[in-house]
């Protein structure tokens, strides 16, 4: 990120557009049906927040390097080029108000998938040096210290030995040759230490080797969110080079969205090669257990619940039924949000949005929207998949004052795993 | 130029100058597009890639349900154009004369005053388009001179076609040759504007219902 010029923004963006973005820019017929996918707009009611306009700079770009209309106009004085100030002033857009939840591109009738290129315009952004403070300080901690909020190796260690002592299950790291390699989400040490406990129970439970890695325990990478492939790709081979060390069958991506997407989806691009582990959501390896009759629970939550789908999960990462099967085991009275799974709304501060200050009041007021959803169905508690999601259900229901619960799903199965030896212990 | 040498131009010389941007524009923006390729995806897949893009080029002509729910009238009005200037090419009788004079076999037609009927329909919906344009704040604030242009070159053909068939303002000759160049222009313009969405929709919904598809997720 150093070094960051306009040039190398603009070179940055021009070297981003491939064939389905020029594809997408030559569909758009300005229908404006994406602005009503965009929780941006749907709270605000501001046409600032449409998404094609988000992309107005990467389109300019495209027209004026990649197309003969383009060029003609520019010749003919017919057209302003990209300055610099044009990608200042669209901060406010390709950041703050985009989340990257990928709504937008299941709804464009024409099919242009637009959180694909403001994900690209990101790439841009960084190298002209137009990126948040917030994440850009979040994506540097994560390259130095290799957590985004700062999170070291002994913090965690603290925790192991503090879960290890509480239950007496053993927290194995570094161990070569165990099945899982189990990562971590920064928000999950400092907030939810139970997930950690969870996952011991559970792979106790299934009898399953899994092990945690001193040197690649934070699997979330702020360089997806910012948009930088270089600090990406960094973040990302931290996790595959102890996989491989570590000569794991499968890297589990925590409760986190854009985690997944980093490790799941960009990070063999990333790489260049196909991995030779397999990687997996911690939803998906609980699935899986489930089926093999390895996940044994008794007793049901009677509370009301739902599921808030993260983004990079349903829309992004196709884990839609997984947490579904696994809900309906602990839980008696599990409804749906309306426009739940594939098409469910955004909580309002993913893709970074959370780590930028700016974008606070703005992420506040749009939380509306996940209000409306859930006032709807009148539940009691909520569960979801993602530390990110989890930390901004729960700062929203502060601010909006509602009185809700906020769960995640691998320690409320965990909750409910049949204890052994088979002693009844019933749960509340 | 007289109104039948104006006739004469515009079913001569007009028309193949025109037809022939067209088919050289539609080839540059071919090229402009698929030129640019695409990376390879080393991740793994969790489903198929070209059956999602298959269904996404089929699925994507229907809204989802909230999509529905927010914009009726935006998609209800865009069905009702799209549909309409699809018969009215296709499936009004001279038309159709015209097919097979190109291609050597026509098809059966619409009676007159059912296409009569549809363009009043679709000219109808086209004005409500503009409008919506020009008063709903998402649109008036993403819309630039081209989305005018585009509809007015879209408009024109119908409003000529229903003068000539009503035999309205023009003498016959002079209307018809003015509807036929309209279509010209629309050619002329149509790979060099969004009018090209009419082609390129196709190549977006199998992009992104590849990448949907490669990832488990039906888009």
């Amino acid at each position: 990120m150093s070094n960051a010029s306009f040039s190398r923004g603009y070179q940055a963006l021009k070297a981003q557009i491939d064939a389905p973005i020029a594809a997408y820019f030559s569909s758009c017929v300005h229908c404006g049906l994406c602005a009503e996918a965009c929780l941006f707009f749907t709270e605000t009611r501001d046409p600032k927040y449409t998404p094609i306009h988000k992309l107005e700079p990467l389109r300019k770009v495209w027209e004026q390097e990649y197309t003969l209309v383009g060029k003609l106009k520019a010749w003919f004085g017919l057209s302003t080029p990209l300055h610099d100030q044009e990608l200042a002033d669209w901060q406010e857009f390709i950041y703050n108000s985009c989340t990257l939840c990928g709504r937008c591109s299941l709804v464009c009738p024409v099919g242009n998938d637009l959180s694909y290129m403001i994900r690209k315009e990101r790439e841009g952004m960084v190298a002209a040096g137009h990126a948040p403070d917030g994440q850009i300080s979040a994506a540097k901690r994560a390259i130095t210290v290799g957590s985004p909020m700062g999170v070291k190796f002994p913090a965690l260690q603290a925790q192991i030995k503090h879960i290890e002592k509480d239950t007496g299950f053993i927290v194995p790291v570094n161990q070569v040759g165990a099945e899982y390699m189990v990562t971590l989400s920064s928000m999950e040490i400092m907030n939810y230490p139970e997930y950690l406990e969870a996952l011991a129970r559970i792979f106790k439970h299934a009898g399953k080797t899994w092990t945690l890695c001193s040197e690649a325990f934070e699997a979330t990478n702020t360089g997806i969110q910012i948009g930088s492939s270089d600090i990406a790709r960094e973040l990302v081979s931290r996790l595959v080079n102890a996989a491989e060390r570590l000569q794991v069958k499968t890297l589990v991506s925590p409760e986190c969205g854009h985690a997944y997407t980093a490790i799941r989806w960009e990070g063999a691009n990333l790489m260049g090669k196909a991995f030779t582990f397999k990687v997996q959501h911690i939803l998906e390896v609980l699935e899986e257990l489930r089926q093999q009759g390895k996940l044994k629970t008794e007793g049901l939550e009677t509370a009301r619940m739902t599921f808030h789908d993260p983004c990079q999960l349903v829309r992004r990462g196709g884990v839609i039924d997984e947490p579904r099967n696994l809900l309906k085991t602990v839980a008696q009275n599990f409804v749906e949000m309306e426009d739940a799974g594939k098409m469910n709304w955004c909580c309002g501060a993913g893709g970074g949005v959370g780590a930028i200050e700016q974008a606070h009041e703005l992420k506040t007021r749009v939380f509306q929207r996940k209000i409306s959803q859930l006032d709807a169905i009148k539940v009691e508690t909520v569960v979801t998949a993602c530390a990110n999601c989890r930390i901004t259900l729960e700062e929203g229901f502060e601010a909006y004052n509602r009185e809700m619960p906020v769960l995640g799903l691998t320690e409320l199965i965990a909750q409910h795993l049949v204890e052994e030896p088979a002693t009844e212990n019933a749960h509340e | 130029m007289n109104e039948v040498a104006f006739l004469a131009w515009v079913r001569g010389i007009g028309f193949q100058i025109a037809l022939g941007i067209f088919i050289v524009g539609m080839v540059v923006r071919w090229l402009e597009i698929f030129l640019l390729g695409k990376k390879h995806d080393y991740s793994a897949p969790k489903g198929s890639a070209v059956q999602g893009a298959i269904h996404t080029i089929f699925s994507r002509s229907i809204p989802e349900k909230s999509t529905w729910q927010r914009s009726r009238v935006q998609i209800v009005t865009g069905y009702v154009f799209h549909v309409g200037l699809l018969l009215i090419i296709l499936f009004l009788t001279p038309h159709i004369t015209l097919f097979r004079e190109f291609l050597g076999f026509g098809w059966a037609g619409l009676p007159n005053s059912v296409v009569d009927l549809i363009a009043v329909i679709t000219m109808f919906a086209l004005l409500v388009a503009l409008v919506r344009r020009l008063q709903d704040p998402v649109l008036r604030f993403i819309s630039t001179f081209q989305d005018y242009l585009v509809w007015t070159v879209t408009f024109l053909p119908l409003l000529t076609g229903y003068m000539a068939y009503h035999h309205l303002g023009f003498s016959y000759p002079t209307i018809l040759g003015l509807h036929i160049l309209s279509v010209e222009i629309l050619l002329v313009l149509f790979p060099f504007t969004k009018l090209m969405h009419a082609i390129t929709l196709f190549i977006a919904r199998g992009f992104n219902g590849a990448t949907a598809g490669h990832k488990g997720v039906q888009a």
